[in-house]
């Protein structure tokens, strides 16, 4: 696809989406827009979205395995939930906690990047525990098990954002600049190099490009999207607790990436949409819905390793062939 | 004149088994040394000493009377040293163009630039002079993997040239090529040693290719050197035969 | 003095369990390059397999043992060998990363939905009767859970440096593609490695859950501590994660007497980080070439 056709498909989606909870009847068109909890979870997408854009940036390009999302996630929502609560403007912790989160990022990936692969899983595999165990057991910060209750939402250039439809358009605008600085950094040279060093990290590193430092870069890129959502998830829920940030929800990131596609544009956004709208629609089943996620990714994993996306583009291509 | 390239007593032994024991030699600007010997010779060890994919026991490597032992071969190749493998590596997800491009981002501009500048990070042109001279120009948006295999050996060695290496280190460059790829090959790698001066260090089992394209060769047995000198001479040399027929 | 003794031995005790995990996890990764991140519910799932027996089928405690041990191997060595691993190494290293991450999920809400969400008392073999040697006292079924997973860590080593087989599964452990060139049935070797696997997480299984109950979210702490025995120790060889399992089961008994109980998870996480960063090859290992 050529980069003018993909910028107008992007902002034709932009549009839908942005219409998404607005009563349209006013307007001619019988559609009356998505209500209060319809809008949050449109929201809760986008932030899962973004968290995930990073995990495919790590796993799908980068070809590294990063358990750890969910902890980064964690440590934007705390941090911002506990210095807006000091009266810091909601801009400051936003880039805050990008910030922290990309240093953290360098810190792991540096040692665990020396030693061998899938040292990564298991460096970011212990720092979601530690990680935990800080959220939970530093009640004098983070409230402990009782969590930091009434997070407010931000105002933006004056214009308060209460109001869910607003707050809404606010997380979308950010996740689609975010969205953007993604699709420039895989289509510049950076993205070639990624491919290189996902591809053939031996033949890529005889040809210049320095893997580790990359790699590295991916690594602490992708989990300073991770902060940048939970910077904005905490205002989303006003309440947090330690319990979406543990191991499990970290090895669900992973998988719902992996499950949209990895190593495609859109696959982050596919993966999040059904890790959020699966247990919606499966409530009557709800302790269920784990157990059939699993089974779905392993099935997936058998028949279609290249996810939704890679399926679905498999599909279009045979059929523009035929 | 100094030597282009400067190897001094290397040394490196896996467990108790010494691969290459104390091996020196130079490669002056502008020539094509060859590198031959038996399988288990320790050509193949000597080459990743040489190029920071191994760490050798013992021994200096100099390029431009510059100590680069045991740096990394990203770091190496930035200071104009490039090579190619014994087994095929393009990138085959990607185009031929693309190939020849990745392999000359990094030498150019910084990173920092390369993120914001132009996709072909300045490239464009280089790959195009490429993809004419090693006459790969109507293949240029076909993806590497989809290449014969010839091709994909042709595009391998010129993405050697991406970076304007001056010494370009060659794994068996004629490994499984056929015989008219094989002269095709052979003859765009001497206009290049010709037309830009460009030193080769080439490691192959052809010897039909090596005596051919070789200025001078080393042989190695047993991971010493057992005799040097112009194609001609050491076909002559009992020590080689010797070697040879042994194995 | 005495208290420190006690401990020690104590952690010896949950130290040679937690080896047994990490023996397992070495050698499937060796053998077959399945970095099974399932290891720790593989451990948690035994003992329910043994519950299931004696609570809803009324066998006697020790046949339920065996039974739970037979259909781990069963279940979690030849199933996972051929319905999981099979197809999916073909398809490279992360889908099957990928598959164990899921089948950890799978087997956690199973338990959790078909056997109960609650902590459940396991019986042991051994009473807790306490001994009291020279002011040092340990119970009995401590000194059991020692003796049982020595017992076996020596019959382990026994068998993968005495026997024929044993050395056919380390060489195809140390190089598949030589191994096979040398004559080594190789896909039976991967086999075998994947029935000891299950066979050993068993045994850890059926060990441990005395001490800390039976509970289907064990396998988080049980999983990640296999998996920093395994890398402290050192991956190349089997006694670096008998090392690194037994020092890991010392220091956390000694930090939970010392330090504070909220962080005591935390001593093998430090314990994993300070490795990565000083002694990355493991304590045990040896340096392997450049990955890069």
């Amino acid at each position: 696809m050529s980069t003018s056709t993909s910028l107008l498909i992007g902002l034709l989606l932009l549009v839908l989406l942005a219409l998404a909870p607005v009563d349209l009847n006013d307007f001619g068109v019988p559609y009356p827009g998505l209500r209060r909890y319809g809008t949050y979870i449109l929201t809760l997408w986008l932030v899962t979205a973004i968290a995930a854009m990073g995990v495919n940036l790590i796993v799908g390009y980068a070809g590294q395995e990063t358990l750890a999302q969910a902890a980064f996630v964690g440590i934007g929502a705390y941090l911002t939930a506990i210095v807006t609560k000091a009266g810091v403007p909601f801009g400051v912790a936003f880039a805050a906690s990008g910030l922290l989160t990309f240093v953290i990022g360098i810190a792991l990936g540096f040692p665990a990047l020396r030693v061998q692969k899938h040292y990564l899983a298991f460096v970011t595999l212990a720092f979601t525990v530690l990680c935990w165990l800080v959220f939970r057991n530093e009640q004098w910060i983070t409230g402990g098990v009782m969590g930091i209750r009434d997070i407010e939402r931000p105002t933006f250039l004056g214009w308060p954002l209460r109001n869910h439809i607003r707050f809404y358009w606010f997380v979308l605008a950010i996740t689609a600049i975010m969205t953007f600085v993604l699709w420039w950094i895989v289509r510049s040279p950076w993205g070639r190099a990624f491919t290189a060093l996902r591809e053939n990290p031996l033949r890529a590193e005889s040809l210049g490009i320095d893997v580790r430092l990359y790699t590295l870069l991916t690594f602490a890129l992708g989990s300073a999207y991770g902060g940048m959502a939970g910077s904005l998830y905490a205002p989303l829920v006003e309440f947090i607790d330690p319990s979406p940030f543990a191991l499990g929800p970290s090895l669900l990131f992973m998988l719902m990436v992996v499950i949209g596609g990895s190593g495609t544009f859109l696959g982050p956004f596919v993966g999040a949409g059904i890790a959020v709208l699966l247990p919606e629609w499966l409530r009557a089943w709800e302790t269920w819905y784990l157990l059939i996620y699993a089974v779905l990714v392993m099935v997936m994993m058998a028949f279609f390793p290249g996810g939704i996306v890679g399926l679905l583009s498999r599909l279009v291509a045979r059929k523009a062939r035929s | 004149m100094t030597a282009l390239l400067e190897v001094r007593d290397i040394e490196k032994s896996f467990g108790g088994v010494r691969a290459v024991c104390g091996v020196s030699f130079d490669v002056r600007e502008g020539e094509i040394l060859g590198v031959i010997g038996p399988n288990g010779s320790g050509k193949s060890t000597l080459f990743n000493c040489i190029l920071g994919q191994l760490v050798p026991d013992r021994g200096t490597v100099r390029v431009n009377g510059r100590n680069v032992t045991a740096l990394r071969p990203s770091r190496l190749n930035r200071l104009g040293v490039s090579r190619t493998f014994q087994l095929l590596q393009v990138f085959p997800e990607l185009t031929a163009r693309e190939n020849l491009i990745l392999a000359g981002q990094e030498h150019r501009g910084s990173r920092l630039a390369r993120l914001f500048g132009a996709r072909d990070a300045g490239m464009g042109a280089e790959a195009d002079r490429m993809l004419d001279f090693f006459r790969l120009r109507r293949l240029e948006d076909e993806k590497a993997g989809s290449l014969s295999y010839g091709q994909q050996k042709l595009l391998d060695a010129a993405m050697a040239f991406m970076s304007g290496s001056r010494l370009v280190l060659l794994d068996e460059p004629a490994g499984g090529v056929n015989l008219t790829m094989l002269a095709d090959l052979r003859e765009r790698l001497e206009a290049i040693n010709r037309e830009t001066g460009v030193t080769f260090v080439v490691i192959e089992h052809n010897m039909e290719f090596v005596m051919a394209l070789c200025s001078r060769l080393i042989v190695l047995a047993e991971g010493r050197i057992i005799a040097e000198g112009p194609p001609a001479e050491v076909r002559r040399d009992p020590a080689v035969i010797e070697a040879y027929l042994g194995h | 003095m005495t208290d420190f003794l006690q401990l020690l031995i104590s952690g010896l005790a949950t130290g040679a369990i937690y080896a047994l995990a990490a023996i397992g996890f070495t050698l499937l990764w060796q053998t077959s390059q399945t970095i099974n991140f399932a290891q720790g519910e593989f451990v948690m799932v035994p003992a329910f397999l043994a519950l299931i027996a004696m609570r809803w089928f009324g066998v006697p405690f020790v046949a339920s043992l065996v039974l739970a041990i037979l259909a781990s191997m069963l279940l979690l060595g030849v199933a996972f060998r051929y319905i999981i691993v099979g197809p999916l190494i073909r398809r490279g290293v992360l889908p099957l990363v990928i598959s164990t991450i899921a089948l950890s999920i799978l087997l956690k809400e199973s338990v959790k939905d078909f056997y109960s969400a609650e902590a459940q008392t396991f019986p042991t073999l051994l009473p807790d009767t306490l001994i009291t040697v020279a002011g040092v006292s340990v119970s009995l079924a401590q000194l059991g859970v020692l003796a049982v997973a020595l017992v076996t860590i020596v019959l382990l080593q026994w068998f993968l440096a005495g026997t024929r087989t044993g050395r056919q599964m380390q060489a195809t452990a140390q190089n598949p593609t030589v191994a096979r060139i040398l004559g080594v049935p190789v896909e039976r070797m991967i086999l075998y490695t994947f029935l000891i696997n299950a066979a050993l997480a068993a045994m850890a299984s059926l060990l441990v859950s005395p001490i800390y109950l039976a509970k289907f979210s064990n396998g988080e702490t049980l999983g990640l501590i296999a998996f920093v025995a395994a890398i402290v120790g050192g991956f190349n060889q089997v006694r670096g994660a008998i090392a690194g399992g037994l020092l890991i089961g010392v220091l956390d008994n000694l930090a939970a007497a010392y330090v504070s109980t909220a962080y005591r998870q935390a001593i093998p996480l430090i314990l994993l980080v300070l490795v990565i960063l000083f002694r990355p090859q493991g304590l045990l290992g040896r340096k392997e070439e450049r990955a890069v």
